[in-house]
C-alpha cells in the first residue's frame, strides 16, 4: 500500500510534530484522541482516575468490571504511606458474560456490601470501566444507595476507558475528590498549604514535607500521595495550594478556587533551580516575612551540600544530548531544565498529554532543531532518537525496551520508582541514575557489536617474562 | 473449597483477562502485528505489562474506539487503525483481537475486516480474527483460542505430509528453544507454535527491526493440517479454545494432549511421545539428562522434605509444577489458579489424594483467598509468578517465580524450567531456597528451644 523506503510518519500524525525552528511558527496539535492504528503510549480514562486517586492510603478501589482492568493496575506504583496499607489492593467485581447481558448493578450493589461487612471501611471509590458505561449500569444511583445505608463516602468514579483520553481520566479523579470534600462544611481558613499533585513515589512527598516544616510551612492535605480519607475531608482550611503535577490536578486547584477561594500556585520540585524558585514562590505567595527568611538560609545550606557531588555528575555528564517521553508536559518542562543544569542537550521532547502552553514553553527552553512531539510512537521515538543522536532516553516502562534494543542509555522516570527524584537529593539522584546508565560499561560492547574482529583477541603467555 | 473469600468480587486478581493471552499468541507468528478492537488503555496496559515480563518492545496497536465510537459502531476506527498500522509496520499479517468494549457493542469484525479488504483492495496482509471478550475467560483460554483461529484460519486440507504439530503453552522462550532443540535431536520437522523463541527474547544487534524476526511462518501453518501428528501441551484447554482438538476434527490429525513437561513423569511422558512419533529411541543425552535429574533428586531429598509450599497461576504450571513437588516430597499445601477449571481441580485431588496429600485446591481463586488459606497453614515456599509478592511481602514467605508475568525480577524470558534439565535446576532453586532459610536460622533456632527453655522438673513429680 505504501512506499516504506520513504516512509516518515501518518499523515495524520504530521501536525503533533514539530521542529524547534525560527522558521517554525506552527503550533503542535494537541489534546486530542489518539489516532486509531497509530500505536499511542497513552492508556485510557480509567488509567488517569486511578492514577489520581489510588494513593489514598485507606480508601477502597472497587474497579467495576470485567477482571483486566483491576489486574494490571494491581499494586504497580511506588506510592508510599505512612499509615494504612489498603490502597495496595485491587478489588474487582470481575464481571462475566452473564453479568453483561443482565447487568452489574446487583454484583456491584453486593460486592459493596461485602467490603463493609468485612471491611468496616470509611471511603470506597467505583470506576466505571469501558462497558459499564454501554451496558448501561447506573454507578451513581447504586453508590448513593450503599451511601445512605451504610453512611460512610462511596464516591463513583466516571471512568469508562472510551469516554475520552488519560486526562480525562485526570478529570474524573479529581471530580471524585471535589465531591468527597463538598460533603463537609467548609472550615475556618488555617496558616497552612495543600500539595496537590505528588503522589508520594518512593517518599518524595515526605522529602518535600520535611522541607517545607524547616521553612515553617505546614502541610494541610497532601493530594493525593500518603494521604487519607480524614485528611482529604480537611482540605478546605488551606490558605495556598501548591500544585506539582499540572497535568493531572490544575483542574483540582482550580475548582477549589472557585468554590472555597484557596489561591493556587504551579510548583516543581524536579531539580535543583525548579526547586529553589518554588520554595521561593510559596514564601512569595505566604508574605510570611518568617518563611522569607528561613527559604533564603535553607537554599544557601542545601546548595553548599550537594553542590560538590554534583559537580562530580556534571563532569561526567556533559556535553550528552538526552531524548524525553514522559506523560505531562510539566515534568518535560522540569527534565530539560534539569539537564541544562547538567550542561546535557535535549534533542527531542515529548509528552502523552501535554497542553498548548507546556509546549510553548518547551520550545522557549530548548535550542534549535529540537524535536517536540505530542502523544508520540514506538515508529516516531525510533525515528528520532536515531536522527538526533540522543545518548539517552527519559520515559516511562513501555520505553524502556526500546532505548536498550536501539543500544542507548535509558532514564526510568516512571510510577514504579524506587528512588526519589525530587528536591534536592532527588536532583542527586537523578545525576546519578544518568551517570550509571550513560557510563555504564556494557555500551562499549554494544558498540563493538557487528565489527569483524571482536573474537580475534587471544591472552598471550607472558609471565615467563615477568 | 473453592469458594472465593467474597462472592461478589475478586480481591487481587491471579488472572488477567482474554486478550493478553492472544497478544502473546500473536506475537510469536512471523511477520504478525496486533491490533486490537477497543479503546487506547486496553493495548497500553497489555503492552506494559508484556514489556515488563520479556524486557522486549512490544507494539500493539489499537482502534482507540472513543464515544462516538461506541454509540454508532467502531468499523470506521477499526479500519483507520487498520490502515495505519499497515503505513506503520508493512506486516504479512495483521492479528485482531476484541476486547470487552467491543463485544458489548456488538462489533462484528469479520465482516468489517471483510469491508476493509475489499475497500483497500488488499492481497499480501492475512488478517486473522479472535474475539476476545475481557469477560470471557481469562489470558490462559485467550492464547489458546488465538491460537486456534490461526490454525482455523490458515489451513486447509492438504496433501499429508511428515511433520509434528506441536503447540505450545505459554512458556519462556528460553523453554521454547530447548523443545525445539529437543524435536531437532530427535530428527522431526516439525511445525511449532507459537514460536515466541526470538520474538519475545531477541539477541541484540545494531539493526533493530521494528517486526522481530523469528516465529511461527505461515508456510508452516499451513502445513498443519497435513501433519502426522499434533503434541499440545495444555491438558486443561477447552475443546472450543484448543487448535490440536481442531486439526483433529477437521483434518483426522491424532492429538496428543501433555502437561508441561517438568518433573520427571511429565517429561518421560514427553519424550515417550516423541519417541512414538519419531519411531526413534530416545537419544542418549537424554537419558543421561534423566539420570542427573534422578541424582539430584536424592541429593536433595531429605532437603526437600521440609518443603510446605503454595502453588498459584495458570493450569498448565500449576499442575506441572505440583507433580514436580509430590516428586520429590514436597507438600503441596494449597494449589490454586484464577482461571476457572473444573478439569485441573478434579485432577489435582486424585493425584493428591494418591498420594496422601490432604491439600487445599482453588481454581476460579483470586490472592485474596490465596492469602488467607496460607494464613491458615504453615507455608514456608511460594511457587508462582510475581504478583505473589505481596503475600511474600506480608508473610515474610519466599517466592520462587516461574511463569508469566514476572516484572519484578530480570529474567523470566530465559527461565529453562522444562525437561529433565531445566526441572533439575527448578528443584535446585526449590531446594537452595529451602537450605537458605534453614541455614540463616539454625543456630538461634535451637539456641531459642533448648538454650533459653527453662528445666520443667514437673515432669519427674
Amino acid at each position: 500500500m505504501t512506499n516504506h523506503e520513504n516512509f516518515k510518519t501518518l499523515d495524520e500524525r504530521k501536525e503533533s510534530i514539530i521542529c524547534n525552528s525560527k522558521f517554525e511558527n506552527r503550533n503542535i496539535k494537541c489534546d486530542t484522541n489518539s489516532v486509531s492504528g497509530a500505536v499511542s503510549q497513552r492508556a485510557c480514562v480509567y488509567c488517569g482516575a486511578r492514577v489520581v486517586l489510588n494513593p489514598i492510603t485507606d480508601a477502597y478501589h472497587i474497579v467495576h468490571g470485567p477482571i483486566g482492568c483491576a489486574s494490571y493496575t494491581w499494586d504497580i506504583r511506588g506510592s508510599l504511606s505512612s499509615g494504612e496499607e489498603v490502597y495496595r489492593n485491587s478489588f474487582s467485581t470481575d464481571l462475566r458474560e452473564q453479568d453483561i447481558i443482565f447487568g452489574g448493578e446487583k454484583k456491584l450493589s453486593n460486592a459493596i456490601d461485602e467490603i463493609v461487612n468485612r471491611y468496616n471501611p470509611k471511603l470506597i471509590f467505583v470506576y466505571a470501566t469501558c462497558v459499564v458505561g454501554v451496558i448501561g449500569d447506573d454507578i451513581e444511583a447504586v453508590c448513593k444507595r450503599a451511601q445512605e445505608k451504610y453512611g460512610i463516602e462511596i464516591i463513583p468514579v466516571q471512568s469508562s476507558g472510551f469516554a475520552g483520553n488519560k486526562k480525562s481520566g485526570y478529570k474524573a479523579g479529581c471530580n471524585a475528590i471535589l465531591n468527597l470534600i463538598s460533603r463537609y462544611p467548609k472550615h475556618k481558613k488555617e496558616f497552612g498549604i495543600n500539595y496537590l499533585g505528588d503522589f508520594n513515589l518512593a517518599g518524595e512527598i515526605w522529602i518535600i514535607k520535611n522541607y517545607l516544616k524547616k521553612i515553617g510551612v505546614p502541610i494541610i492535605t497532601k493530594l493525593t500521595g500518603d494521604s487519607s480519607f480524614e485528611e482529604i475531608t480537611k482540605a478546605t482550611k488551606a490558605s495556598l495550594n501548591i500544585v506539582q503535577c499540572a497535568g493531572s490536578m490544575v483542574y483540582l486547584a482550580k475548582q477549589l478556587e472557585k468554590k472555597y477561594g484557596i489561591p493556587y500556585i504551579k510548583v516543581s520540585f524536579v531539580g535543583i533551580e525548579d526547586t529553589i524558585n518554588s520554595l521561593r514562590n510559596i514564601a512569595k505567595q505566604l508574605g510570611n516575612k518568617e518563611v522569607i527568611d528561613n527559604v533564603e538560609k535553607f537554599i544557601s545550606v542545601q546548595k553548599k551540600k550537594f553542590e560538590k557531588e554534583l559537580s562530580y555528575y556534571k563532569k561526567r555528564l556533559y556535553g550528552k544530548s538526552a531524548a524525553i517521553y514522559v506523560g505531562g508536559g510539566f515534568k518535560a518542562i522540569s527534565l530539560i531544565k534539569q539537564f541544562k543544569e547538567l550542561g546535557m542537550k535535549t534533542v527531542m521532547v515529548g509528552t502523552q498529554t501535554g497542553s498548548q502552553d507546556e509546549y510553548d514553553l518547551i520550545k522557549s527552553l530548548t535550542d534549535e532543531g529540537t524535536v517536540i512531539l505530542d502523544d508520540a510512537n514506538p515508529t516516531e521515538l525510533e525515528m528520532f532518537i536515531k536522527e538526533k543522536g540522543a545518548d539517552v532516553l527519559v520515559g516511562g516502562v513501555k520505553e524502556r525496551p526500546l532505548a536498550y534494543k536501539l543500544g542507548i542509555a535509558f532514564f526510568d522516570h516512571n510510577h514504579e520508582r524506587k528512588h526519589p527524584l525530587s528536591g534536592f537529593e532527588g536532583a542527586i539522584n537523578f545525576a546519578k541514575e544518568l551517570d550509571i546508565t550513560v557510563n555504564s560499561p556494557v555500551w562499549e560492547y554494544v558498540k563493538k557489536e557487528g565489527e569483524k574482529d571482536v573474537k580475534k583477541k587471544f591472552y598471550k603467555f607472558e609471565y615467563e617474562s615477568v | 473449597m473453592s469458594k472465593r473469600n467474597f462472592t461478589n468480587l475478586n480481591m487481587n486478581p491471579c488472572k488477567m483477562c482474554m486478550p493478553m493471552g492472544a497478544a502473546i499468541a500473536f506475537k510469536g507468528i512471523e511477520g504478525c502485528m496486533m491490533l486490537l478492537h477497543g479503546s487506547q488503555g486496553c493495548s497500553t496496559y497489555i503492552r506494559r505489562h508484556i514489556a515488563t515480563h520479556y524486557n522486549e518492545p512490544m507494539d500493539i496497536a489499537s482502534s482507540s474506539l472513543n464515544e462516538k465510537g461506541t454509540i454508532y459502531g467502531g468499523a470506521r476506527d477499526l479500519k483507520k487503525g487498520l490502515k495505519n498500522l499497515i503505513k506503520l509496520y508493512n506486516p504479512q499479517i495483521i492479528g485482531i483481537s476484541t476486547t470487552c468494549l467491543a463485544e458489548t457493542i456488538g462489533e462484528d469484525i469479520d465482516n468489517i475486516v471483510k469491508d476493509f479488504i475489499e475497500e483497500e483492495n488488499i492481497k499480501d496482509i492475512q488478517f486473522i480474527t479472535a474475539s476476545t471478550p475481557g469477560y470471557g475467560g481469562s489470558h490462559y483460554e485467550g492464547y489458546y483460542y488465538a491460537l486456534r483461529k490461526i490454525v482455523e484460519h490458515q489451513t486447509n486440507i492438504s496433501y499429508p505430509n511428515n511433520t509434528l504439530n506441536i503447540i505450545v503453552g505459554n512458556i519462556s522462550p528460553a523453554n521454547v528453544r530447548q523443545i525445539k532443540k529437543w524435536l531437532k535431536d530427535f530428527g522431526i520437522q516439525y511445525t511449532l507454535l507459537p514460536d515466541i523463541s526470538n520474538t519475545l527474547d531477541a539477541p541484540f544487534n545494531n539493526s533493530y527491526k521494528k517486526i522481530t524476526p523469528g516465529g511461527t511462518s505461515l508456510e508452516d501453518i499451513k502445513k498443519m493440517s497435513g501433519a502426522k501428528a499434533t503434541i499440545e501441551i495444555g491438558l486443561f484447554v477447552p475443546e472450543k479454545y484448543s487448535p490440536g482438538k481442531y486439526l483433529e476434527d477437521t483434518y483426522g490429525v491424532p492429538l496428543y494432549r501433555c502437561p508441561l513437561p517438568i518433573g520427571i513423569e511429565n517429561t518421560d511422558y514427553f519424550f515417550n511421545i516423541l519417541s512414538e512419533i519419531s519411531e526413534k529411541e530416545i537419544p542418549q543425552e537424554y537419558l543421561e539428562e534423566r539420570g542427573r535429574m534422578l541424582d539430584a533428586m536424592i541429593d536433595s531429598h531429605k532437603y526437600n522434605s521440609e518443603g510446605k509450599a503454595t502453588i498459584f497461576g495458570d493450569p498448565e504450571i500449576v499442575y506441572a509444577i505440583t507433580k514436580l513437588c509430590m516428586e520429590n516430597g514436597i507438600e503441596p499445601r494449597i494449589v490454586a489458579t484464577g482461571t476457572k477449571s473444573d478439569l485441573l481441580k478434579k485432577m489435582l485431588i486424585e493425584d493428591l489424594c494418591q498420594k496422601n496429600y490432604n491439600s487445599v485446591v482453588l481454581e476460579n481463586a483470586d490472592f485474596d483467598t490465596i492469602h488467607s488459606y496460607i494464613k491458615k497453614n504453615s507455608i514456608n515456599l511460594l511457587i508462582g509468578h510475581s504478583d505473589g509478592k505481596f503475600i511474600e511481602e506480608k508473610e515474610n514467605i519466599p517466592l520462587i517465580r516461574i511463569g508469566f508475568p514476572i516484572h519484578d525480577r530480570v529474567g523470566g524470558q530465559r527461565l529453562l524450567t522444562i525437561g529433565y534439565e531445566g526441572s533439575t535446576r527448578l528443584l535446585d532453586t526449590i531446594t537452595n531456597t529451602l537450605l537458605q532459610r534453614k541455614y540463616s536460622s539454625y543456630r538461634s533456632d535451637l539456641y531459642r528451644r533448648y538454650y533459653l527453655t527453662s528445666v520443667d522438673y514437673s515432669e519427674l513429680k
